[in-house]
């Protein structure tokens, strides 16, 4: 029994380790490297700007009106002499929280409605397939506005709403994914077995489309901050005085010519972070080999 | 004068691993190949057979490279040309003919116009000429009506016709050297006599020397005059055809023709234990010293040199083939294996028909039948408990399609499945019960396919475990390590994943699986075919002892009737969805047989050049079963007329216990055939 139990310990890698593996892939290729260092600079500085911002992010002053970067004011002041320095740091606070709980929901009704569509196959895919071309077909832009419009802009309206219009596309993809393992005479002894759906779903189909699927979640979570700060900039957003880079971008814009600062500081924290999170999907997608373009032949 | 066309000298090929280091998988290859003649590379899948011929014609893949040696053709040094001198050699001095066909062929262009571009690049013929050629190369592979030939697209011929067009296109720059790889291994067996004839004849007129490389040495053993077998990456044996087949004086020849089931004999092929071993895992000594039964201490940590006998004209890579020598003489017939049949009737297919066509929702509502000419039809097969029944038959015969209604993926359109004699299996997986479901399981094909690979061997075998018997922790896993025990393989096995394993290996795991529901009945669904001649061997052992021991009830489906007559105790054979004979399989492989079965096994492949096959019908592919009369009309030899155009045959009795289903007098058909 004893030498039993060691047989069974033979090198079983724990998921962490498996983790781990992953990322120190995906950190050997300078991208990956530089994607990953940039995005989790943006989730520290999200989680930690609070306690160490220099000034109050609503504090207006009018003699300070649109100072220019100094000692004192590293990145300037805005139109209301607001500190962009501290509004910049805890612009990202509230898009990144929105859209990553955007994502996972956009992740999960995507991610199952595909594989399921996939695998029942028939009229029920079908007929859901021709809805969501229909959603897809909608700007979504004009369709957010009328539900931010109709219900408000608080968290609970935004981040169902943005995970329901960026799960669409994920809908195709995870059908794709699964096209492609359906046929496999796994899942049809599991069918002869007579496992359930969601078994075959939970068991067979999804560790074979989990990575596919979420490369596909992580592309989409930068287009989703893309979405939010354009809904910000449009007031659509977050509400004033919240710091917001998309809102800021909206304000400071008119006085581009002779108070750059408030414009470019909040353009480079939120293009830096979507150019953070694109490049580390891409190392993501390499590193489990979904992107084999750059994987030797033998 | 020099009369080889090609010589190859200590050439080595390999690649660099991950961590550098430098891996080979070819290992000093020295060989010839002579003017006019026709040589067989034989090896298991991972032998290096196709890099070396590859390498003959200058191709070396991506990511590998040539580690020493050279590869000669008229002098001149193939690995040494740049692309440019490459071309100029290609397709007219060596031509290669790819093993599926059907994918080499352009799909949007017709055919004609495929061998008129090959022509244009090979050739200065004019643009008369050229046609002439065409309908000259058609007629040559014996393709029907070339001109009518020439207007169609590859998707209108049969896996045959497009494997003659592949010929007919190498042959265009009228090549000094033919390489072939695999060409027949995804065809039919009657085609692939066919198609062999073809090559044999061709290599006879044109004096072209040809390359043929398989891990068929039935085929090998029609077309070839000399053989090169490889293991791991080396030549192990080189010799004259004959002497090669029929007394091999390597072991693993040895081993390989032995476990290769014939028809001559009866009962399991001896297996042969082991796998050959990975590139960059290859000991300090022989490379096949694990698996060898003749090895010696000197094996162990001797490398054995290539060594020619000129009294044979055979070179072999072996310390102790002196010993085989004597060896070889002796043939004994093994494992006879007992085959009674007891009438215990388990399941009973009673006028079974299944269609594929789908009614449309108006033909629905009026309650019209749309498909009166099902893909199977009339199927009446009792099975009895503990035997192996097998259905037989070229692809296209229904025997799957039989194999996934009993398994519930399919619906029956008439006529019903019984089973245990009283209970009527239903059409709907969803409707059968757990235990219904339990009793029978599959096998599939391709352990690839059928094995998640995400999974480790532990997650695969607890599907059944816990689905049927709720089994959990350490029960289920002590269940696990038996099933383990019980298909050959370690405890270990549990914590890798299917790509971690050999075929073989993947095979006895997804046989574990089925066996882990208890089954009473186990569906195979061309379990072997995947795999290299030993592994396959080693698998029907296996299956073969797991139902002496369990009882289990086997339905085997296969189109090689070698292995059908070694494995089963009753054999059905089917054409088009039809059955047309049916009885003990003794039996059926003795005449009087049905015109189809005399076919099927006329056109069976043995590793012997002096057995021949028997070609008597043509190998057209007939797309789907006539509506009236017998299934086989289209292509039978002995077909009487209009009777068998028009009415359906009755079934007849053979004195032996075999049923067929003819219009031609059962005593007739013994004299004929005898």
């Amino acid at each position: 029994m004893e030498n039993l139990k060691n047989i069974f310990n033979e090198n079983p890698k724990s998921s962490l380790e498996k983790v781990l593996d992953i990322i120190s892939t995906m950190a050997s290729k300078p991208s990956g490297f530089i994607g990953l260092a940039i995005l989790i600079f943006h989730i520290i500085l999200a989680i930690t700007s609070p306690w160490f911002a220099p000034y109050d992010y609503k504090a207006i002053n009018p003699s300070l009106m649109l100072n220019a970067p100094s000692s004192e004011f590293w990145f300037g002041t805005d139109s209301l002499g607001r500190d962009v320095f501290t509004r910049t740091i805890l612009g990202g606070r509230t898009a990144l929280t929105i859209t990553f709980f955007g994502s996972i929901i956009a992740l999960l009704w995507g991610g199952l409605l595909g594989i399921f569509c996939g695998l029942v196959g028939g009229r029920i895919d079908d007929v859901v397939m021709r809805i969501v071309d229909a959603f897809l077909s909608i700007p979504w832009i004009l369709a957010m506005l009328l539900i931010v419009s109709l219900l408000g802009t608080t968290t609970e309206v935004l981040i169902p709403a943005l995970g329901f219009f960026y799960g669409k596309g994920i809908v195709r993809v995870a059908r794709a994914a699964t096209h492609d393992v359906i046929a496999k005479d796994f899942i049809v002894s599991a069918k002869a077995r007579g496992h359930s759906n969601i078994s075959i779903i939970w068991n067979e189909i999804l560790p074979n489309v989990r990575d596919a699927i979420l490369v596909e979640g992580a592309m989409r979570w930068s287009w989703m901050l893309l979405g939010f700060s354009s809904l910000s900039f449009l007031g659509f957003g977050v509400s004033p005085p919240t710091p917001d880079w998309g809102l800021m971008i909206s304000n400071a814009r008119g006085l581009m010519s002779f108070a750059w600062w408030a414009v470019i500081a909040p353009i480079v924290g939120l293009s830096s972070l979507i150019i953070g999170i694109n490049l580390t999907a891409d190392a993501f997608a390499k590193a489990l080999g979904i992107d084999r373009s750059t994987k030797a032949p033998v | 004068m020099n009369t080889n066309i090609q010589e190859i000298k200590d050439l080595s090929i390999g690649f660099k691993s991950q961590k550098g280091k430098q891996i080979s998988i070819l290992r000093n290859i020295t060989t010839n190949i002579r003017k006019g003649e026709t040589v067989g590379i034989v090896g298991e899948s991972g032998s290096g057979k196709s890099t070396l011929a590859l390498a003959m014609m200058g191709y070396i893949k991506h990511g590998l490279f040539t580690t020493g040696g050279e590869c000669l053709f008229k002098s001149q040094d193939l690995l040494s040309l740049n692309n440019k001198e490459l071309e100029d050699i290609r397709g007219r001095k060596i031509a290669m003919i790819p093993q599926n066909a059907g994918q080499a062929l352009t799909p949007n262009l017709k055919i004609g116009y495929q061998i008129e571009e090959a022509l244009k690049l090979h050739t200065d013929f004019s643009k008369a000429k050229r046609e002439q050629k065409i309908s000259e190369l058609l007629n040559q592979v014996r393709l029907p009506s070339p001109s009518i030939m020439a207007l169609r697209y590859p998707h209108e011929l049969s896996g045959g016709q497009q494997q003659r067009v592949a010929v007919a296109m190498a042959l265009a720059g009228n090549p000094e050297l033919l390489l072939l790889d695999e060409p027949t291994t995804g065809l039919d067996v009657t085609t692939q006599a066919h198609v062999l004839e073809l090559l044999k004849d061709l290599a006879k007129d044109t004096g072209t020397s040809m390359v043929y490389v398989s891990h068929d040495l039935g085929a090998i053993a029609q077309v070839c005059d000399r053989v090169i077998v490889m293991y791991s990456g080396e030549i192990v044996l080189e010799g004259p055809v004959r002497k090669i087949l029929k007394e091999p004086i390597h072991p693993y020849t040895y081993g390989l023709l032995k476990s290769i089931p014939k028809l001559s004999l009866s009962g399991l092929p001896d297996s042969m234990p082991g796998s050959q071993p990975q590139p960059g895992n290859i000991g300090s000594g022989c490379s096949f010293y694990d698996r060898c039964n003749f090895s010696s201490d000197e094996c162990k940590f001797k490398v054995p040199e290539l060594e020619y006998l000129s009294e044979i004209d055979t070179s072999v890579r072996c310390f102790n083939h002196s010993e085989l020598i004597s060896k070889t003489s002796e043939q004994k017939i093994t494992n006879e294996l007992k085959k009674e049949i007891i009438i215990d009737e388990i399941l009973d297919l009673k006028d079974v028909s299944i269609s594929y066509a789908k009614q449309g929702i108006i033909d629905q509502f009026l309650n019209k039948v749309t498909d009166t000419n099902p893909t199977v039809k009339d199927i009446n097969i009792n099975i009895n408990k503990g035997e192996t029944i097998a259905l037989v038959g070229e692809s296209g015969s229904g025997k799957s399609t039989i194999l996934k209604s009993i398994a519930g993926l399919l619906k029956t359109k008439d006529g019903y499945i019984k089973f245990n004699k009283e209970k009527l299996l239903s059409g709907d997986l969803k409707k059968r019960n757990s235990d219904d479901l339990r009793s029978i399981q599959l096998i599939f094909q391709n352990p690839d396919e059928s094995l998640n690979p995400n999974h480790t061997v532990e997650q695969i075998l607890s599907q059944p475990l816990k689905l049927y018997f709720g089994l959990t922790g350490n029960k289920l896993k002590s269940s696990i390590a038996e099933l383990l025990k019980k298909v050959r393989l370690g405890a270990f096995y549990m914590s890798r994943y299917p790509r971690q394993l050999s075929g073989g290996e993947k095979q006895r795991i997804a046989v574990a699986r089925a066996f882990a529901a208890r089954p009473d009945i186990i569906l195979c669904d061309e379990v072997t075919s995947a795999l290299d001649v030993s592994v396959q061997a080693a698998v029907l052992d296996l299956l073969q002892k797991l139902k002496e021991e369990l009882g289990t009830t086997y339905v085997f489906v296969s189109h090689d009737l070698a292995v059908v007559k070694a494995i089963s105790d009753r054999v059905a054979v089917l054409y088009q969805g039809r059955l047309c004979e049916i009885g003990p399989s003794k039996d059926v492989y003795q005449f009087p047989s049905h015109p189809y079965t005399e076919v099927l096994i006329g056109a069976v492949l043995e590793p012997d050049p002096d057995i021949r096959p028997k070609l008597v019908a043509e190998d057209i592919v007939e797309e789907k079963p006539p509506e009236i009369g017998c299934s086989f009309q289209g292509r039978c030899p002995r077909i009487l007329g209009d009777k068998c155009r028009n009415e359906t045959p009755p079934w007849q009795f053979g004195d032996n216990g075999n049923a067929i289903r003819c219009h031609i007098d059962i005593e007739e058909l013994k004299i004929q055939q005898s």
